[in-house]
């Protein structure tokens, strides 16, 4: 018996150098042919020639380092199985794991710190800079908003939709047409635009009641660009490509943020800065964020909310326990479409200027890659997810064109190692124990 | 309105102890007659078994009842104690479940698996729910009539959850339960419903014998203390011969015996489908053994 062991572990040694020299040279063989035309050859202009310049030194290092550090890897790691007796590693559970579970299950006492540090920031950021950082945070604010209204229908009620975008631009656009048209305050008009979106949401919800997975998912991306083109074609009403400008600033519940006699500088004894709109522009928006939250949050222990989770679980059996899948999936496009619209008129009114432009399909997938990578329906994931898609490419800003591509990078490592999503827990909406009797239960099972 | 009155008639005549009066039920998809001119009554706190081969049209039977098909012909009519005659084949699927409180299991089971066990349970009273939540505006404004609706919900819950022993695995994700949990769930989901009638496609399929033992004890149980007619649908001789008042025999869409599980037992046309048309001089005797089952 003994012999025989140690005549395996004496086999395997060998077999650990052969494979990875394989591996790396399968590996190097992709990067030729990857490398030959991104790497190898170049067209330059010179004057009015184009001329090719061979770059094979470059491809050679490229090789190399490829060849090297597989082969490092591959070798490695065969000796680590080796070592554990040729097993196969069992791999980690993944998107479960303890990190995720402590930052949800703290997520109220961190939901407020943040909002305490979202408070208090406008005023302890050097002048110098302040500008800057409120404008990044104000964006920064309206895509947790977005991704917070998305969540109600891909996260919670599972339907997948790609067209979140137009939901965004029926809010610009009718905060934009109602405000320039009627003249009415910033505070008439939101309530309006988010009832138009919602309608919007309910007219897309109709057909598509009976699609699901990717034949809703083509279904709404078609809707997202019908809006789009509406809005550019329909030129009397939307103003076309130039879209709409001269849009009415946010007031102060009536008190303009201008310079001089009446305005919100000298009514309230203040020095006139140009910060002060700004200021309040981001407040406001964090206070629409932070209501979506709320609501989101108190819908998903109300029926409606739990009827949402049991939809995107199996619509069959919510049919069966006399649940109707029509309202449940038309509440749900309705509501989200209607945070989305608040969130359109808020651009509307900060920018002062709107175009087709800003709603295209590139939007949608943003929005939807914040749900995504968050991890679905978790509320904490989506202001994780936002902060990433919004501030990493801002940090990388000083590399320029490289930004984008370390922005992909990072989506695509996240998704290698959380495929669910950064913090994909689900805490439930009611418990009967105690959370720590649910531990000693599974203990004794 | 209008669909209303037509689906819950005044002068259908039923018998007096029907709970659901099936009546020349046929389903037909294109070339291929699942069901044939099928008619049977389910009787009020009774347990009326479907059995039969493979294919037989047996889970045919439940989807007309509950919704998801359409009967290509036929009457199906509830005797609901407190609400009256519904004519469930011209009624939208959803609202069998929601008006004429007809409650199904599925043969596959469909948890809500990513919900814990509790939130199934929540769930399955939806419609009350949604009625004292005032479409969730009760809920949102926190007026204490939702809370108080909640909390009955609860209590319903929690009955059932002792009466099937889960009660300390409520916060149990469903999907992570046993498999023999996972159908009792189901079970107690469908009830949760407040049905008059339940439907239940396969329950002990899985089971093991003691927990079929379990079943049988629970099926009996929703009979006698609820005084909920089932139907059932189940291979499980040892179930289907202990606790069936009654037994419907199908073969090929067809009915072709109908009464009492000793009746049903002896009938030779029911043996016959079971093995073939091949009559063997041993093998009645042991086939009779086997459909006796448990009672044996």
């Amino acid at each position: 018996m003994t012999v025989q062991v140690k005549d395996t572990s004496a086999a395997t040694a060998p077999n650990v150098l052969f494979p990875a020299l394989k591996e790396a040279f399968i590996a190097s063989l992709l990067i030729v042919a990857l490398g030959l035309p991104l790497l190898g050859l170049k067209a330059d202009n010179q004057g009015p020639d184009l001329v090719l310049t061979k770059r094979w030194d470059l491809l050679g290092i490229a090789v190399a380092v490829m060849f090297v550090g597989r082969f490092v890897l591959a070798f490695l790691r065969g000796q680590k199985a080796a070592r554990q007796g040729g097993l196969p590693q069992e791999k980690k559970k993944s998107g479960d794991n303890s990190i995720a579970r402590l930052l949800n299950q703290n997520a109220k006492v961190l939901g407020l710190l943040g909002l305490l540090c979202a408070i208090l920031m406008p005023f302890v950021i050097p002048d110098a800079n302040a500008r800057y950082v409120i404008f990044i945070s104000t964006t920064f604010m309206i895509y947790i908003m977005l991704g917070w209204g998305l969540n109600i229908v891909v996260g919670l009620a599972g339907l997948l939709d790609l067209g979140y975008v137009a939901f965004y631009a029926v809010g610009a656009y009718s905060y934009a047409l109602i405000a320039t048209h009627f003249g009415w305050s910033f505070w008439i008009c939101l309530p309006l635009a988010g009832l138009f979106a919602a309608f919007f949401g309910v007219v897309l919800g109709f057909p598509v009641l009976r699609l699901r997975g990717d034949y809703l998912a083509i279904v709404t991306l078609g809707f997202g660009e019908i809006i789009r083109v509406i809005l550019i074609n329909w030129g009397p009403v939307t103003g076309g490509p130039n879209g709409i400008g001269g849009i009415p600033a946010i007031s102060f519940f009536g008190i303009e943020f201008s310079r001089g006699e009446g305005g919100f500088a000298s009514d309230f004894g203040l020095e006139y800065s140009s910060m002060h709109k700004i200021i309040f522009l981001y407040f406001v928006i964090l206070g629409m964020a932070v209501l979506t939250n709320l609501f989101t949050q108190r819908m998903r222990k109300l029926p409606a909310g739990r009827a949402w989770e049991a939809l995107r679980e199996d619509e069959i059996a919510c049919r069966s326990l006399g649940i109707n899948p029509t309202n449940i999936k038309l509440s749900a496009f309705a509501l989200g479409a209607m945070f989305g619209g608040f969130a359109g008129s808020f651009f509307s009114v900060r920018a002062g200027f709107i175009s087709p432009e800003s709603f295209t399909f590139i939007e949608s997938a943003v929005i939807l890659a914040i749900v995504v990578l968050g991890g679905m329906g978790s509320q904490m994931g989506v202001v994780m997810a936002a902060a990433l898609i919004v501030l990493l490419p801002e940090t990388f800003r000083q590399f320029a064109e490289y930004r984008m591509l370390a922005f992909g990078v990072a989506m695509v490592l996240i998704m290698v190692w959380r495929p669910r999503g950064l913090l994909a827990f689900r805490e439930p909406t009611i418990r009967l124990h105690p959370k720590d009797h649910q531990a000693s239960v599974k203990e004794a099972a | 309105m209008v669909f209303q009155s037509l689906a819950r008639p005044t002068d259908v005549k039923v018998p007096s102890d029907a709970l659901m009066e099936v009546e020349h039920l046929t389903m037909r998809f294109g070339g291929l007659t699942a069901i044939d001119d099928l008619s049977f009554t389910a009787r009020k706190k009774e347990i009326t078994a479907i059995i039969g081969p493979n294919g037989a049209g047996k889970t045919t039977v439940f989807n007309c009842l509950t919704g998801f098909y359409k009967p290509t012909v036929g009457r199906l009519t509830l005797v609901h104690p407190q609400k009256g005659i519904h004519l469930l084949e011209r009624m939208e699927g959803f609202r069998i479940a929601q008006q004429a409180n007809v409650a199904r299991t599925f043969q596959n089971i469909r948890l809500f698996p990513q919900m814990t066990v509790l939130e199934n349970l929540i769930v399955a009273q939806h419609n009350a729910l949604m009625k004292a939540s005032a479409f969730s505006l009760a809920g949102l404004t926190f007026l204490p009539r939702y809370s108080s609706a909640e909390k009955e919900a609860v209590e319903l819950a929690k009955y059932w959850l002792n009466k099937v022993g889960l009660y300390d695995r409520a916060d149990w994700e469903a999907g992570n339960l046993p498999y023999g949990d996972q159908r009792r769930l189901e079970i107690c989901r469908a009830m949760c419903i407040r049905p008059v009638l339940l439907c239940l496609d396969e329950p002990a399929a899985g089971l093991n014998p003691r927990e079929s033992l379990q079943l049988n004890d629970l099926l009996l149980g929703i009979r006698e203390s609820e005084g909920v007619g089932i139907l059932l649908i189940e291979h499980d001789m040892s179930v289907v011969m202990e606790i069936s008042d009654h037994i419907v025999v199908l073969d090929h869409g067809r009915k072709i015996s109908d009464g009492t599980p000793e009746f049903v037992r002896n009938d030779p046309t029911v043996i016959k489908a079971y093995l073939g048309e091949e009559e063997d001089e041993e093998l009645p005797t042991e086939v009779a053994q086997d459909l006796a089952g448990g009672a044996a």
